[in-house]
């Protein structure tokens, strides 16, 4: 990283990595920053990390749930209450 | 959301006002958007507020509803203008479609944090209190970050729905993602740098 040249390279290329993770990024720009990487330690820390940081939010929020109070009263508001029986919550 | 397995919900059973169609339209994405409006406000009161009005509002609007977007980003769009309606009372300066908001130009300058914590076991990244540092981690984001990131990283939107969830263009949709996950990305670093020496 003290080659600044190189450091710019960094900067650079960490507006792509979003698309990267997620698979979208144009074939052209994918080579140029899968190079880079296997050059670079500090950006490829930078994307694993990123990965994971995406995954680890979205499995906190899979925990996240409806209270069944919350449903009760949301059916009552809607008029719904002949369906709050119907249990077919996720 | 994904659009439900069983048997998807029926448009026309909707709009013609079919309750028992309307009920499972409730408990497919009810949870979904309780989920956005918990995560967009912190306020468990203006999320249920928010739940109601969502579907309040989509009852009235299904008759006109064109189908253009699908129901879940139709749903979502109504939610999200639900939720910044609740925050520009706080916050009347907030605005979606200003290109920077407070807070959300590029964070330059500030050094990257690198930190392999990728590879710590699953126990500790997923312990009850790093749990809590990522809700906040998340909480802490700007409004207009914020949104994107739950409408596509926690909801599964794409690029495509998110932008028209928000009524903003694609380009501020891959702009906004880009540095919310950054930022987050910053936030876990700084926390799972302090776990990693303590062990
Ligand atoms: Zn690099």
């Amino acid at each position: 990283m003290n080659d600044p040249s190189h450091a710019h390279k960094c900067d650079h290329l960490i507006a792509t990595i979003s698309e990267y993770v997620d698979g979208s990024l144009s074939p052209q720009l994918c080579a140029e920053l899968e190079k880079h990487l296997r050059e670079c330690e500090n950006c490829t820390v930078v994307v694993d990390t990123l990965r994971k940081t995406i995954s680890l939010v979205q499995t906190c929020a899979e925990d996240d749930c409806l209270p069944g109070e919350v449903r009760a009263r949301l059916f009552h508001t809607l008029d719904l209450d002949d369906f709050v029986k119907n249990d077919a919550m996720v | 959301m994904a659009e439900p397995e069983k048997q998807p919900i029926s448009i026309e059973a909707l709009k013609r006002g079919d309750r028992s169609e309307f009920a499972r339209m409730v408990d497919a994405y009810s949870l979904h958007i309780y989920r956005l409006a918990m995560r967009m406000l912190s306020n468990p009161q203006e999320a249920e507020d928010v739940l109601q009005e969502t579907f309040l509002k989509a009852l009235r609007a299904l008759p006109n509803f064109e189908g253009r977007s699908s129901l879940s980003t139709w749903l979502y769009r109504i939610a999200v203008n639900e939720a910044l309606m609740v925050i520009r009372k706080r916050k009347p300066e907030l605005s979606l479609s200003r290109p920077a908001e407070d807070g959300e130009e590029d964070d330059n300058g500030e050094e990257m944090q690198i930190v392999d914590w990728g590879h710590m076991p699953e126990s500790e990244l997923l312990s009850l209190e790093a749990r809590r540092n990522i809700d906040q981690a998340v909480e802490k984001l700007p409004e207009t970050l914020r949104v994107v990131f739950l409408l596509r990283d926690v909801e599964g939107l794409s690029i495509e729905e998110t932008a028209d969830s928000l009524g903003i263009s694609q380009a501020a949709v891959k702009t906004r993602l880009l540095r919310a996950r950054l930022r987050l990305r910053d936030e876990l670093s700084n926390y799972y740098r302090e776990r990693m020496k303590e062990s």
